[in-house]
C-alpha cells in the first residue's frame, strides 16, 4: 500500500506518502499560492521516497472544510491524480486531522479545532480524545462529536470557546479562544494516517468539498424580491 | 512521441465551460464541454464561486468523457497543455491544477498557455495551419480584442482592445433592456432575423475623428448600450409598443459594423492577407456574413472556425499545445501559476 495525501484547506499546502517503509512529506506554508505548490510538492515526495506514480495505490484529500479556491485545488488535484493512477481516491475532514495531531497534546478530555474561515468567522468542531482500551492508555483517539460548522468566534457558546484549540482560530482571535493548542494547520502525513486506520476499518471515505457556505450571490428573483 | 503528430489533452476552466479537447497533431479527435451555463442563468450572468465549484464537479468525468470518445489512453497522450489565463481566479486554478497533476501522474510535460492565443490556434484544427500572420478578432463576453499574429506559439501583439465592455457583455446588457434571457448573444440573433437593420441608428463607438486617431484599433461598447437602453425606455415612456426585433437588429448592426471595420482596417495598415475571428460572438450570424462580405470586397481571406469551437473550449488549448510540441518549444515549470490578468502577448506561462 502507498497513500498519497494531500490537504489544501489551512495555509499549509502540504503533502505526504504513507506505505510500508514510506513516510515522506513536504509541506509549505502560503495561504494563497495552492495552485502553484501541489504538483510541484507531489514530485518532491515521490522523489525523496524513491517512488514513482505508477506506485501509488490510493489518494486520499482533505474535504475541508477550508477556504474556497485553495480548498479545490487540493481536491481537484486528488481526483485527477487518482483518475489517472487508476487508484481510489478517499476524503477525510481536515478538522479531523487537527484534532488528531493535538490529542497527544491534551490528553484524555474534550478539545475544539477552530481554523480561518476569513470574513471574521472561524470553521470549527468539537472533538473527544479517548484511550482505544484500557490496556493501553498512550494510545489515544479522538472522536468528533460535532459536524463541522463555520461561525462567528463569539457565537460559539463559551464552554466550547474555553476549551483547548487547535487551528489558527486563537492565533486571529486570541481573546476568545484563550486556551490555543500550538497545532496551527493541517499535516498531511497525519491525514495520511488517519485514512490508513478508517480504510483498514472498512469506512467509505467519500471525497465530498465542505463549504459550508452557499456563494455569495443573488438569483434574479431574489434580487427582484428586495 | 511521434514527433509530427503529438497527441495533446487541453484543458480549459477560463470562465463557465468545463472543457478537455483531444487533439492529434493538426486534428481534433475530440473535444469534450460541461457547461455551468444554466446554473448562472439563474444570477442573469456569470457567478465566479458557481462556475469554480462546477469546474470541480466536472474535471474527472469530462476527462473521461473526452479519452473515451477520442479513443484513446491516457498514457499515449504525448503533452497536457492549459489555460493558465486570463480569465476568472479562481475557476482557473482547478483547471491548472487538475493538468498539473495529470502531468505529474503520467510523467509528461505540461504547457500553461494564453487563453487568447488559443482562440487563435483552434482554427488549425478546422481549416489547417494558420497562415502567417493572420490578424485575429477576438469577440466574446469576456474579450473584444484586435490581435496581429506572427507566430501563435510565441508571438502576438495586441493592437487595440475594448476600452470598456467586452462585446458580449454589451450583447448580455441589451438582452436584459428586451427582456431576453442569459446569455444574451444567441438571443438577439434569433430575434433580430425578424428585424430592420437600418431602423434605428445607434453610435458607432470610437469611430470618428479624434477617436480614430487615439483608439483606432480599440473598442467602445458602453455608450451603445446605453443609447439603446434610452432608446427603448423612451418608447415605453410614450406608452409605445417596444419594436423588439427592429432594435435587436439595429444593435447587432451597430455592433458588427465597428468590428468588422475595425479589424478590415487593421489588414490593410498592416498588410496581413487573414482575418481570423473567434470568441462566442463569432457565433453571431450576422458579424459573420457582413465580415465575409467585407473581406471579400477587401481581398481577404476570412476564417472563422464552427460555432462549437468559437465558444471556449478544450480543444482550442489542445490545439495550441499541439503547436507548442510541433513547433519545439520548452514545456512550462510545475510551479506555474493561474494568472487571472495575464497579458495577451505572453502566449506561455
Ligand atoms: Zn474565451
Amino acid at each position: 500500500m502507498l497513500l498519497l495525501a494531500i490537504d489544501t484547506s489551512t495555509s499549509a499546502i502540504t503533502v505526504a506518502l504513507r506505505g510500508e517503509g514510506v513516510a515522506a512529506s513536504a509541506t509549505v506554508l502560503d495561504a494563497r499560492g495552492h495552485s502553484e505548490h501541489v504538483a510541484p510538492l507531489i514530485e518532491r515526495c515521490l522523489a525523496s521516497a524513491g517512488r514513482t506514480p505508477a506506485e501509488v495505490t490510493g489518494v486520499v484529500v482533505g474535504n475541508g472544510p477550508g477556504p474556497f479556491t485553495g480548498l479545490r485545488v487540493g481536491i481537484v488535484t486528488g481526483l485527477v491524480f487518482g483518475h489517472a493512477r487508476g487508484v481510489p481516491v478517499h476524503g477525510v475532514c481536515s478538522l479531523d486531522a487537527l484534532a488528531a495531531d493535538a490529542a497527544p497534546l491534551v490528553g484524555r478530555r474534550e478539545l475544539l479545532v477552530a481554523t480561518d474561515a476569513r470574513r471574521k468567522e472561524v470553521y470549527w468542531a468539537r472533538y473527544a480524545v479517548e484511550t482505544v482500551d484500557a490496556s493501553t492508555p498512550e494510545r489515544l483517539v479522538t472522536r468528533r462529536l460535532t459536524e463541522p460548522a463555520v461561525d462567528r468566534p463569539a457565537d460559539l457558546p463559551d464552554d466550547v470557546r474555553a476549551l483547548p484549540t487547535a487551528g489558527r482560530g486563537p492565533v486571529l482571535f486570541p481573546d476568545l479562544f484563550p486556551h490555543a493548542i500550538g497545532v496551527l494547520d493541517v499535516q498531511a502525513a497525519t491525514l495520511a494516517a488517519l485514512a490508513e486506520e478508517r480504510l483498514d476499518g472498512g469506512e467509505d471515505m467519500p471525497v465530498e468539498p465542505l463549504y459550508l457556505r452557499r456563494p455569495d450571490a443573488l438569483t434574479t428573483a431574489e434580487r427582484g424580491a428586495r | 512521441m511521434s514527433a509530427d503528430q503529438p497527441l495533446v489533452l487541453g484543458f480549459e476552466t477560463s470562465c463557465d465551460e468545463t472543457g478537455v479537447g483531444v487533439v492529434r497533431g493538426e486534428t481534433l479527435l475530440f473535444d469534450a464541454i460541461a457547461s455551468s451555463v444554466d446554473e448562472h442563468a439563474r444570477f442573469g450572468g456569470v457567478v465566479p464561486e458557481v462556475a469554480s465549484r462546477a469546474h470541480l464537479e466536472a474535471m474527472v468525468p469530462t476527462i473521461e468523457r473526452a479519452t473515451r470518445e477520442a479513443g484513446i489512453r491516457l498514457e499515449d497522450v504525448d503533452a497536457i497543455a492549459v489555460t493558465s489565463g486570463p480569465g476568472l481566479a479562481g475557476a482557473l486554478m482547478v483547471g491548472v491544477a487538475a493538468a498539473k497533476s495529470l502531468a505529474v501522474a503520467l510523467g509528461k510535460p505540461l504547457y500553461g498557455v494564453n487563453h487568447l492565443a488559443s482562440h487563435v490556434a483552434v482554427d488549425i484544427v478546422e481549416h489547417g495551419p494558420l497562415p502567417e500572420p493572420t490578424l485575429a478578432m477576438l469577440v466574446s463576453g469576456g474579450h473584444s480584442s484586435l490581435l496581429l499574429v506572427p507566430d501563435v506559439t510565441h508571438d502576438i501583439r495586441s493592437l487595440g482592445s475594448t476600452i470598456d465592455d467586452a462585446a458580449g457583455e454589451a450583447f448580455d446588457k441589451v438582452a436584459r433592456v428586451l427582456g431576453l434571457p442569459f446569455p444574451g448573444g444567441p438571443h438577439i440573433d434569433r430575434v433580430a432575423r425578424e428585424g430592420d437593420r437600418v431602423a434605428i441608428d445607434f453610435p458607432r463607438g470610437l469611430t470618428t475623428g479624434r477617436d480614430m486617431e487615439r483608439y483606432r484599433f480599440d473598442f467602445s461598447f458602453s455608450g451603445l448600450k446605453t443609447a439603446v437602453s434610452r432608446w427603448v425606455q423612451a418608447k415605453e415612456a410614450a406608452g409605445e409598443p417596444v419594436p423588439v426585433a427592429d432594435v435587436a437588429a439595429s444593435f447587432q448592426e451597430a455592433v458588427t459594423d465597428v468590428l468588422t471595420r475595425k479589424a478590415i482596417l487593421a489588414c490593410r495598415e498592416h498588410g496581413v492577407q487573414n482575418l481570423q475571428i473567434g470568441g462566442g460572438v463569432a457565433a453571431n450570424s450576422r458579424l459573420r456574413a457582413m465580415a465575409q462580405e467585407r473581406c471579400d470586397a477587401a481581398g481577404i481571406t476570412l476564417r472563422v472556425p464552427r460555432p462549437g469551437l468559437c465558444t471556449d473550449n478544450g480543444a482550442m488549448v489542445a490545439a495550441l499545445g499541439a503547436q507548442m510540441v510541433l513547433k519545439g518549444r520548452t514545456p512550462s515549470e510545475l510551479d506555474l501559476p493561474a494568472d487571472s490578468s495575464m497579458p495577451v502577448t505572453l502566449v506561455q506561462a
